[in-house]
């Protein structure tokens, strides 16, 4: 090492917004103050995954972890770190622990990353440093050791599924394409991670852009297409100006473009931009959408692997499944496939949310169980509370309860309990969310984002929606339920694409587990979670009012009345149900429920 | 076109450049509309018919994209654009709570811009912060962990810039 220290810094979005890039510089500052630029490489990486604990900065070769380091922190890590060679303890995730490393943090230990390899370890800005981690080299045995049915049977052999949701085997796709006999063909990466909930494939594109850019040339040069394109979301500024930016290193240094390592394989990669709408993820949705049109799927077959882009054979893969592919190919489908369970092979990406301690982006062997990522990586439920249910595949998704902690998640278990693997979105609840709250903002999503063209999806989301909203008001009945079920059943069968077909699964899913939440709702007009606020009555204690007159002061439609040091009383035809007297209330005198 | 059409143009020479790059790739329109909104923060109607003749594109379709689309808009934005995530995971953290106060504080609703034209509040869809939760952003600026009590600091910092 030409450096003594190499101190790594995040600069994905998240890392950022939490003033990632001042601390950036003034560590840059600090190290030519202190006159130690010569023994410390200051290095901006992709994101390390624990989101929660942001800004994050790592130093090497001893892989100190200093979590939430500000800006102000910068002097004292160069003075005590680089030039004493102290660890900065109070900065430090677990400061209990002295000399404590990345790998022996609980978030990091279960974690197997493959996907996420090079992401909080290279400088995505620079083609160098993805080239020294083996970069493009999968590519170079592609082109001049392995024929296209080598590749299509490594890739087969490795059972690589989708991971944009559906797992289709990669390989399959790839074989089908490379058989159709057609002048031109394509390769597209779905980067248009619709998902609310979800960001791994934005952390990808962002951390390890290279990774997708010689993916999708091992496709071209495969199934024999010359033209690739990204389609992403337009949300994701950092991700396009990153891939934009790998685009050109890669073209500068003859890995992109024509004549790829003086051979005469020829490819290129475009962006292109979505816009905002959840259906585009629909594989057929998508490729209109590049074409300049509205983003509206078709049936299915033809498949795009035979018919896609412009009507000529495409393959489509999301971007976490195109991140595998260059170390399946260097490291073989045996290695491959020795990870992961019998039908699902190899690792998932989950974003873990919501309400859990370590949030962020883990990366998992298939078969990991939901109560190891919970409890072991994610830390357990925040503030103490209840676990609820975990909702994973978004608003196609359905929610995992307790009981099914211990179920080894892979594509096939997570359905087989009514939920599915998605696109990686891992959405933990505690006793204070309302089941039918949480349907019910699932139902808005795909009710907006439905495109319209067929009337399964479009009337029949809309009124599932109407009587969800209904029951969240108290005014459900039981016949609702079953007109619930049933229009639930009708969509998941007439509806045209994915998206009409899944959007009844959280309701289903939810019907299933939670009956009883629906049941208090509907006949006892009350919300178990305090969250459905029509159904709400704010009281006041009489024994704990000491009448401070916090409440009265604070109510927006003055409904509160009382005298000072006197009891306070709630006018309950006037109360807008706001809460802010609840929040107020330092006495804990008001009662919501 | 004639000597006065293009003296009104709303097609900047950025954007005609931008433009001539992208004239004979297929499916540019996404792509061309996506230029002509950032120039604007939305898509003016004189900038969409002259894109419309400029890429042969009938009139019809090019609205049919626009209005198909949540990211285009056919209004002008506030100066400040504020967007409250309301992803699962800001939806659980209170996401709404967020959308209200900044109602509030700012006395318009959702995709309305103030009268003094300073701000407009939209809710959008994840924005891919989630580990942060819950989200705004104010003119591209991600802010995390946000709470209703920061609401006007943070909107406030933007007055005037």
């Amino acid at each position: 090492m030409a450096y003594k220290n190499y101190i790594l810094v995040c600069a994905g979005t998240a890392c950022e917004s939490s003033k990632g890039i001042a601390l950036y510089k003034e560590l840059e500052k600090e190290l030519k103050e202190q006159g130690v630029e010569a023994e410390a490489q200051l290095v901006k990486t992709g994101c390390f995954g624990f989101c929660e604990q942001g800004p994050i900065v790592k130093i090497l070769p001893d892989e100190s972890f200093y979590v939430k380091v500000g800006p102000e922190s910068a002097k004292k890590i160069v003075a005590e770190h680089i030039v004493k060679g102290r660890q900065v303890e109070e900065l430090l995730y677990d400061k209990e622990q002295k000399g404590q490393s990345s790998d022996e943090i609980g978030f990091y230990q279960k974690q197997q990353r493959i996907v996420l390899r090079n992401c909080g370890v290279i400088n995505p800005e620079y083609i160098d440093e993805y080239i020294a981690r083996d970069g493009y080299a999968a590519l170079e045995k592609v082109i001049f050791d392995m024929s296209a049915d080598e590749v299509v049977n490594e890739i087969k052999n490795a059972g690589l599924r989708g991971r944009g949701g559906a797992g289709f085997p990669t390989g399959l796709k790839w074989g089908f394409t490379k058989d159709a006999v057609s002048e031109q063909k394509y390769i597209v990466c779905n980067a248009d991670e619709g998902d609310p909930g979800a960001y791994m494939d934005r952390s990808t594109c962002e951390g390890d852009p290279h990774s997708v850019l010689e993916a999708m040339s091992i496709a071209g040069k495969t199934v024999g297409a010359n033209q690739g394109y990204i389609y992403i979301r337009a949300e994701y500024p950092l991700a396009i100006e990153r891939l934009n930016n790998a685009i050109a290193q890669a073209h500068e240094y003859g890995l992109l473009g024509d004549n790829i390592l003086g051979t005469d394989f020829c490819f290129d990669i475009e962006l292109r931009l979505g816009a905002g709408a959840f259906v585009c993820g629909e594989e057929t949705a998508l490729l209109a959408s590049i074409e300049g049109k509205r983003g509206m799927p078709i049936p299915r077959p033809p498949f795009p692997a035979v018919k896609g882009l412009w009507g000529k054979p495409t393959v489509i893969n999301n971007v976490e499944t195109w991140a595998n592919i260059p170390m399946i190919i260097l490291k073989g489908s045996e290695w491959f496939s020795s990870i992961g369970t019998e039908n699902s092979k190899g690792t998932k990406v989950f974003a873990l949310t919501g309400k859990i301690n370590n949030s962020g982006l883990i990366e998992v062997p298939m078969g990991t169980t939901l109560r190891e990522i919970i409890y072991d990586i994610g830390g357990g439920i925040s503030g103490g509370k209840k676990f609820k249910a975990a909702q994973t595949g978004g608003p196609s998704g359905g929610v995992i309860t307790e009981e099914f902690l211990d179920v080894p998640i892979d594509y096939e278990s997570l359905q087989s309990i009514g939920s599915m693997m998605g696109s990686g979105g891992m959405i933990v609840m505690d006793e204070d969310d309302c089941i039918v709250d949480v349907t019910k903002f699932y139902l808005e999503f795909t009710v907006d984002e439905s495109c319209g063209k067929c009337a399964p999806c479009r009337i029949g989301g809309r009124t599932n929606y109407n009587i969800l909203n209904k029951i969240s008001k108290g005014q459900g009945t039981m016949e609702d339920i079953d007109q619930l079920k049933v229009l639930a059943q009708a969509m998941r069968k007439a509806s045209l694409c994915g998206l009409g077909q899944t959007a009844p699964n959280p309701i289903m899913s939810t019907l299933h587990y939670f009956e009883d939440e629906y049941m208090a709702h509907i006949k006892d007009h009350k919300c178990p979670a305090g969250k459905c606020k029509e159904l709400l009555n704010y009281t006041v204690v009489d024994d704990k009012c000491i009448g401070c007159t916090a409440c009265a002061r604070v109510c927006p439609t003055n409904c509160i009345s009382g005298e000072v040091k006197e009891l306070h009383v709630i006018d309950q035809s006037q109360c807008i149900k706001c809460g802010q007297c609840f929040d107020k209330c330092k006495f804990d005198a008001i009662l919501k429920g | 076109m004639t000597t006065t059409a293009e003296q009104e143009t709303m097609l900047t020479p950025e954007i005609t450049a931008f433009i001539d790059k992208w004239s004979d790739k297929p499916g540019n329109l996404i792509m061309v509309l996506h230029r002509v909104q950032e120039e604007y923060g939305f898509i003016p109607r004189q900038a969409a018919f002259e894109v419309a003749a400029v890429l042969d594109i009938p009139l019809a379709k090019i609205y049919g994209v626009i209005t198909f689309y949540h990211f285009f808009k056919l209004t002008k934005p506030g100066r400040n654009q504020i967007a409250v995530c309301m992803g699962t995971a800001c939806y659980l953290k209170g996401g709404q709570d967020l959308i209200d106060e900044c109602e509030r504080i700012l006395g318009v609703g959702l995709n309305t811009v103030t009268e003094d034209g300073e701000y407009s509040v939209e809710a959008v869809r994840c924005i891919g912060c989630c580990g942060l939760a819950p989200v705004l952003t104010v003119n591209g600026e991600v802010f995390g962990s946000v709470t209703t009590k920061q609401m006007r600091k943070i909107v406030d910092q933007f007055e005037g810039k």
